[in-house]
């Protein structure tokens, strides 16, 4: 059940109205500013409020590990994207970034397209960037060569992009992600893991969110996706951490802790100090997800939030 | 009973760092070197060779994990395909 009033609530209500119901709810308290297109929002003062404070605490329990802090823009090399299997495995969730690149008859003749309203989309060419999918793709092909001895620990926030437009308002096209990647070892990317396991479920109950961890595994495209799926759930690769948003049922991942093996490794040519392939893991807080959640589970008045969560937000 | 037909499919779409005649029926594929991504051009070769399709039950890593996993998987779906038609 989603944030109704309670004399609306009901449970037998499909959740398409659900998602509606609480993206009214949002816009009506000026957290979500629409922008015409499903799943692309400003974000107003309250819920920006909100993001920069959990942000900010997760920022403080990732300070334990000594991270170095990198932050890329969210669009990357389209040389790198070739090299990820993104487009095997996500193609349907992609953005590319096309451009004009004509001279004056080329421009005329797409202006012409424009004016009578036709399709001018095909006289664009595309750019040299990517809209990034996962922000700590830019990462790897930056960390090519050997590692330290004792790997990398890395601190990441940034804009992702995913093309799924959606009326949930937890399935953003454009949303920041908060990340801790560890580069090293089999052992010491799997104890990144797992240790982000226990830590993220601490931060999120932390502020009253009772999450659980479930294996879980990437949305991989068509038929073949389907065994990529179940083998990525055999190996036990990903957890979520999911808590209802606007369904029980079906409860919404607002975080993830991800073992990669040698997958970026192997694409980027990234070498342990002893000369092995890395591996690398990172866990994912999905910053938007998290306020969603936090205004679904608290209200959506920050002022009437619990005291200890209000406190440990640092909201004053 | 697919063995060689398997293994013909296996050394064109599976890209394992292993040459497939140093494989048995049972040598695990996955220690062999089949990832998740060329798992999907295996299955999708097999289906159009051997012109069946895969039940959602069979993908994963039990089904593809060998040579005589497949070939058994592979039987079950042609032995069904003569005989009645499949429930899933």
């Amino acid at each position: 059940m989603c944030l109704y009033p309670t004399e609306h609530a009901d449970l037998a209500m499909p959740i398409e109205e659900r998602y509606r119901g609480y993206l009214d709810e949002l816009v009506g308290h000026r957290h979500l500013v629409p922008t015409g297109v499903p799943g692309v929002y400003g974000r107003g003062t309250e819920f920006e409020r909100v993001i920069e404070r959990f942000d900010a605490l997760v920022t403080r329990h990732g300070a334990a590990l000594a991270p170095e802090v990198m932050r890329f823009p969210p669009i990357f090399n389209r040389k790198h994207y070739a090299k990820i299997d993104h487009i095997r495995n996500f193609p349907d969730l992609m953005g590319s970034v096309h451009t004009f690149t004509g001279g004056d008859r080329e421009h005329r003749e797409m202006l012409g397209r424009f004016e009578r309203d036709e399709d001018w989309s095909r006289d664009l060419s595309a750019s040299e960037v990517m809209m990034t999918p996962a922000i700590c793709y830019p990462l790897y092909p930056s960390a090519t060569g050997t590692l330290p001895p004792g790997g990398r620990r890395v601190d990441l926030q940034g804009y992702a992009f995913r093309h799924e437009p959606s009326v949930d308002p937890a399935r953003m096209q454009i949303f920041r992600m908060h990340e801790f990647v560890r580069l090293g070892t089999p052992d010491e990317a799997l104890a990144h893991r797992d240790h982000w396991i226990t830590l993220g479920q601490e931060i999120f109950h932390s502020v009253g969110l009772p999450t659980q961890p479930v294996v879980a595994n990437d949305p991989f495209f068509g038929r073949g996706g389907k065994v990529q799926k179940a083998i990525q759930r055999e190996q036990n690769l990903k957890y979520e951490f999911v808590v209802p948003i606007c369904s029980e049922e079906k409860p919404t991942a607002i975080g993830s802790s991800n073992y990669h093996l040698d997958h970026f490794g192997a694409a980027f040519g990234i070498r342990t100090h002893d000369g092995a392939v890395a591996h690398s893991a990172c866990v994912g807080f999905g910053l938007e997800r998290v306020a969603l959640a936090l205004f679904r589970t608290h209200g959506l008045e920050t002022r009437a939030w619990p005291r200890e969560v209000r406190d440990v937000l640092g909201l004053g | 009973m697919y063995s060689q037909e398997i293994r013909t499919i296996l050394a064109e779409h599976a890209r394992l760092p292993v040459g497939v005649e140093q494989l048995t029926d049972d040598s695990d594929l996955y220690q062999a070197g089949l990832t998740s991504l060329s798992t999907v051009n295996l299955m999708l070769a097999l289906e159009e060779h051997f012109n069946v399709e895969f039940l959602d039950r069979m993908l994963g890593r039990k089904t593809f994990g060998s040579i005589r996993a497949l070939s058994e998987a592979i039987g079950e779906l042609r032995g069904a395909s003569n005989a009645e038609p499949l429930t899933e």
